[in-house]
């Protein structure tokens, strides 16, 4: 079930080092919503604020509020490993379990809510593997290791395997940028159907991308090096690559920045 | 313009500046050098281990072929008494099984002390600790067994009278003969404490390469902290536990001192474990060797070459397990 995300007031830190900056904006059910931004203006940071992955980081912490459909992620009797139960995440590096099959490896997330049946896991692994477009690849060899496939294969594999448990809210931290144009097409067109069922968050490199892909367009910048990222304005994709609200924006996406 | 194009002259072409004209150029002196010495060293390796063989096959099949009983099946070792019996049956049972002892109660607590070290204990207390477990390792073979024989076999001994009381139905804890402690059960949490750093080392290094990557898919799925440790670093680590495992066990099988220190030697083959006496090869080879005549230290060497058979056989094994596994291991990852 696709929930809305609703952000305020949020600064990440590293140690004491502040990462991201006074962050506030919503997230819209069953849209695409991506983050482009320079390297190190804290995109991937925030990303990972959203389903508190980004603590697991020694001396990660994090201020302000994450409201998802009016539950704050934040609060203080939230247990972090629900959060992520009902996040999902794809990472920027394929990472299917290695030690695992094909088909373990979707049903992973269902085996650590403990709650499925035999025929039933089978069910839930088809259904996802079809929801990943990868179902005609890997029917015939679902015992085989996931790290035989090849890196697009693999990374619709952990789409798979994060779509499995049925998230409310799907987040993707560049998951095109170790693919070949064709894996990064296929994925793309996987990313607009997934949008029909949940909230997707992508973070992305490719402005192209963002432009394909997204309903709405997040600008994150830092003034300088080791100062924190900043939201710098959040708008519909077609404005913010046509007609966008302030100057840095456009500078960043026609090239004329730094 | 095009100011490539050199105007065409009648100069001979230019002399190649690779092929000197040698019909095989001499390699660099230091490259030589190099081959020679590695090449040596290898060779050297080879020539040890085939001398050791024939060493030992040589003189086991001297004393073996004058052996008047089985070699395999006899209990008792008398090669100088009349007529000629030995038998390596106690010695193998006693090595196997104290190993295998050993290895039940130090595999699961070096898995246990390598992931705390990898990843729960905070940074501070990571470094001493696994400080304290070489430090474990540093101690000498002797030490133990004193200790083993002086402190650790009276305070065994109530232990196995509890055992025996309410474990005997299980029938290896079943006592069945007076004595102290000096038993194979009191040989076998020895020899863990012994193989416990080897073992938590190698498998510490192991858990610390396990990719951060693997840790976060499971992380980002929802798993908690031990799932993610059954999920992503225990599968990824299987072939190092593996390893570190028959590196302990081939420590426990050659084990020596601290084994003639603690077990009281007898012709005792007992699958009670807390029965006391027995032998292994290595404790029957330190025991016996300074008395025996020239055939009996033959005999000494043949029950050698078993626990040499016996060590090459676990390694075989634990590569083999390792091989079958090497699809799933991780290492294409």
């Amino acid at each position: 079930m696709a929930k809305r995300i609703d952000v305020s007031g949020l600064t990440a830190f590293y140690g004491t080092h502040r990462a991201i900056d006074d962050i506030s904006m919503t997230v819209e059910p069953r849209s695409v919503t991506a983050f482009i931004g320079p390297s190190g203006c804290g995109k991937s940071t925030f990303l990972r604020t959203l389903n508190r992955m980004h603590e697991v980081t020694p001396g990660g912490r994090v201020e302000g509020k994450v409201l998802l459909d009016d539950e704050n992620l934040y609060g203080a009797n939230v247990d972090p490993v629900a959060v992520r139960r009902t996040v999902g995440m794809v990472f920027q590096r394929p990472n299917p379990f290695p030690t695992m099959s094909i088909f373990d490896n979707v049903a992973a997330g269902l085996k650590l809510n403990g709650k499925y049946r035999k025929n039933e896991l089978a069910n839930v692994v088809e259904k996802s593997l079809k929801g990943a477009n990868l179902w005609n690849e890997v029917k015939d060899r679902l015992n085989k290791p996931g790290s035989g496939l090849s890196g697009g294969q693999q990374q619709r594999l952990c789409i798979a395997r994060a779509i499995a448990v049925e998230p409310d809210v799907l987040l993707m931290d560049e998951p095109c940028s170790a693919l070949d144009p064709i894996s990064t097409l296929a994925i793309e067109d996987l990313i607009g159907e997934l949008k029909e069922r949940f909230t997707i968050v992508i973070v992305t490199h490719n402005m192209q991308q963002a432009a394909r892909v997204s309903d709405r367009t997040a600008f994150f910048n830092l003034s300088a090096v080791g100062q924190p990222g900043k939201l710098i304005e959040i708008d519909e994709t077609e404005r913010i690559f046509a007609n966008p609200s302030v100057q840095a924006t456009e500078d960043y996406i026609s090239g004329r920045f730094g | 313009m095009d100011t490539t194009t050199a105007p065409p002259t009648d100069a001979p072409p230019p002399p190649p500046v690779f092929d000197k004209g040698a019909p095989k150029a001499k390699k660099q002196l230091g490259d030589r050098i190099f081959l020679g010495l590695s090449r040596g060293s290898g060779i050297t390796l080879l020539v040890i281990m085939a001398a050791i063989a024939a060493f030992l096959t040589y003189r086991a099949m001297l004393a073996i072929s004058k052996d008047e009983t089985n070699f395999l099946t006899t209990f008792e070792w008398n090669p100088q008494g009349e007529p000629v019996s030995f038998g390596i049956a106690v010695l193998a049972f006693g090595t196997v099984v104290s190993s295998i002892i050993a290895m039940v109660i130090a595999v699961p607590i070096a898995i246990g002390i390598a992931l705390f070290i990898s990843h729960f204990a905070p940074r501070r207390l990571a470094a001493p600790i696994a400080y304290l477990v070489d430090l474990l390792a540093a101690v000498p073979s002797i030490i133990y067994g004193l200790w083993g024989a002086v402190f650790l076999v009276p305070y065994l001994d109530g232990l196995n009278k509890w055992l025996d009381e309410y474990f005997a139905w299980t029938y290896i804890f079943d006592k069945t003969n007076e004595g102290v402690a000096r038993n194979l059960f009191t040989v076998g949490i020895l020899l863990a404490i012994m193989i416990l750093p080897i073992i938590t080392n190698v498998i510490r290094e192991v858990f610390l390469q396990s990719p951060k990557m693997i840790e976060e898919a499971a992380l980002a799925l929802g798993a908690t902290r031990w799932e993610v440790i059954r999920m992503a670093v225990i599968p990824f680590g299987r072939s190092g536990i593996i390893s570190a495992s028959m590196l302990g066990l081939g420590r426990a099988l050659g084990e020596t001192m601290a084994v003639a220190v603690v077990l009281s030697p007898s012709f005792l083959l007992s699958f009670h474990i807390l029965d006391a006496g027995g032998g292994t090869f290595a404790q029957n080879i330190a025991a016996k060797f300074n008395e025996a005549n020239g055939f009996g230290r033959d005999a000494l060497i043949a029950s050698g070459l078993v626990l040499f058979i016996i060590t090459l056989l676990v390694n075989g094994a634990a590569r083999a397990i390792i091989a079958r596994r090497k699809e799933y291991s991780g290492a294409n990852a």
